[in-house]
């Protein structure tokens, strides 16, 4: 298990040195969407339309935080179920996209996506959402207010804690973690 | 016949709501204190120690623990001589519901089942919430409240056995749903288990028992017993903190019964298991 500092967005060359079980600090941009989210950027792609920002070497965080109290970047900000995003996740990699944020499995479609088309997936600690909050430095809806927590915002963030889940090789931390520890 | 003031209950659901989900409950942090030294799987000891510091956190800068703030659950008991003046106990419940939401600047997580549209402005600010009442003798009003996130929502399941699956068919279904869960529920989790009534009360009970505070004793021995053997058992299973492999599974296991009695129909042994993820957030108030 190595650790990394990683700066956004990501190379190929980047996502190549990361296995699964890594611990990866990320700093800089990383924008946030969730489910509605998705399903409007995947129809956006498939109408030829402009997204609402750049996917190369980019990371989607899957996340929707609570509201921010007053003075405050951002409310409190942990990782969601990342399933829910899978049907969308294969064409954003396809289209660029280096890195995911969530928790929670994936299914084949998107580990085969990652390995083809080099990109890794992140586990963040789901329910650490105050001390996650803590790593991002400024927040900003860029698309999609309407959708309230779920909106795409562009988040800045330094040093955000996260693991690889999947990496470009195939790995899965969570089947090799149970594997390790699983008494017969 | 006592009298409350609608006010006051509100009042006070807002402010245990507020309170609950920024403060993580004393038997909760104990639970994973101890989690977090009987751990043997390095990444697992490493989420722990993210958890217990997320929690400190939270309770210094009254932020709310996890972003899921959940739908609110309410198990309200109603004392037969206690009488609510200036309004509904119902409405009392909702309104607190929205202030401590709102004030709290918790997050509004209920939305249609269909458009999935958020109907904050029409339905209420995180409305409605999910309440049981019953009828108990005595002049107070017994509120416990959680908020429960939908992570953990998802992974739960509900079952009726035949009656000769026995104890054996209970541990098995209970061993399948959190196997199945995996990491997706954010473990370590604490596990409400509903066994008896009927299909639906099954599942009332599991997520009653997840009310229960961590540590203590099932008042029947038997249960009791069943628990401990259920939570070594699920800790072989190695999903560990967030499932990334690891001995420190289950914190938990609670189970209730159909009382008085531990009973059922004479045809069925229904079974529900209700997960809950490490962010419990419970209280309760007596009013």
């Amino acid at each position: 298990m190595a650790e990394y500092r990683l700066k956004t967005p990501l190379t190929d060359e980047d996502v190549e040195k990361l296995k699964a079980g890594d611990i990866v600090y990320l700093t800089g941009t990383v924008y946030t969407a969730r489910d509605a989210a998705h399903k409007r950027l995947v129809d956006l792609i498939n109408e030829n339309k402009e997204l609402p920002f750049d996917l190369k070497g980019a990371v989607i965080y899957y996340v929707g935080p609570t509201p921010p109290k007053p003075g405050e970047v951002i409310g409190s900000a942990g990782p969601t179920t990342s399933y829910r995003m899978d049907p969308y996740a294969p064409i954003l990699i396809e289209k660029g996209l280096k890195g995911m944020i969530g928790k929670g499995k994936r299914n084949e479609t998107v580990k085969e996506a990652c390995k083809k088309h080099k990109a890794v997936y992140f586990g963040a600690v789901g329910g650490a959402a105050a001390l996650i909050a803590k790593a991002i430095k400024k927040a900003e809806v860029i698309a999609y207010p309407e959708l309230g927590p779920e909106a795409i915002r562009r988040l800045e963030v330094e040093d955000f804690p996260v693991v690889v889940v999947n990496d470009v090789y195939g790995n899965d931390l969570y089947e090799m973690g149970r594997k390790e520890w699983e008494e017969k | 016949m006592r009298v409350v003031k609608y006010d006051d209950i509100v009042k006070s659901i807002r402010d245990m709501i507020i309170y609950s989900t920024t403060h993580l409950s004393p038997d909760m942090k104990k639970a994973l204190e101890e989690a977090y030294k009987n751990e043997k799987s390095e990444v697992s000891k490493a989420v722990l120690k993210q958890i217990l510091d997320n929690a400190k956190i939270a309770e210094e800068e009254w932020k709310p623990l996890c972003q899921d703030t959940g739908l609110a659950i309410y198990f309200v008991k109603v004392g037969e001589d206690v009488k609510v003046e200036g309004g509904s106990l119902k409405d009392a419940i909702y309104e607190g519901t929205e202030k401590g939401y709102k004030e709290g600047y918790l997050r509004a997580s209920t939305c249609d089942c269909f458009t999935r549209a958020n109907l904050k402005d029409k339905v209420g600010y995180n409305l409605p919430p999910v309440i049981y009442f019953d009828i108990v003798p005595g002049d107070k009003i017994e509120i416990e409240y959680a908020a429960k996130g939908g992570g953990s929502e998802n992974v739960s399941r509900a079952t009726v056995l035949a009656p000769a699956a026995g104890k054996e068919g209970i541990k098995e279904f209970v061993k399948k749903v959190v196997s199945d869960a995996g990491p997706n529920p954010c473990p370590p989790l604490v596990v409400g288990v509903g066994i008896g009534g009927s299909f639906d009360y099954a599942a009332v009970m599991s997520k009653h028992a997840l009310f229960r505070d961590i540590g203590t004793k099932n008042p029947d021995p038997e249960l009791d017993e069943l628990e401990k053997e259920l939570k070594e058992e699920l800790n072989k299973l190695g999903i560990g903190a967030m499932g990334m492999g690891g001995t420190e599974t289950v914190l938990a296991v609670h189970i209730e019964t159909f009382q008085p009695g531990r009973m059922c129909h004479i045809a069925s042994l229904p079974v529900a298991v209700n997960i809950q993820c490490h962010s419990s957030r419970h209280a309760h108030i007596t009013i």
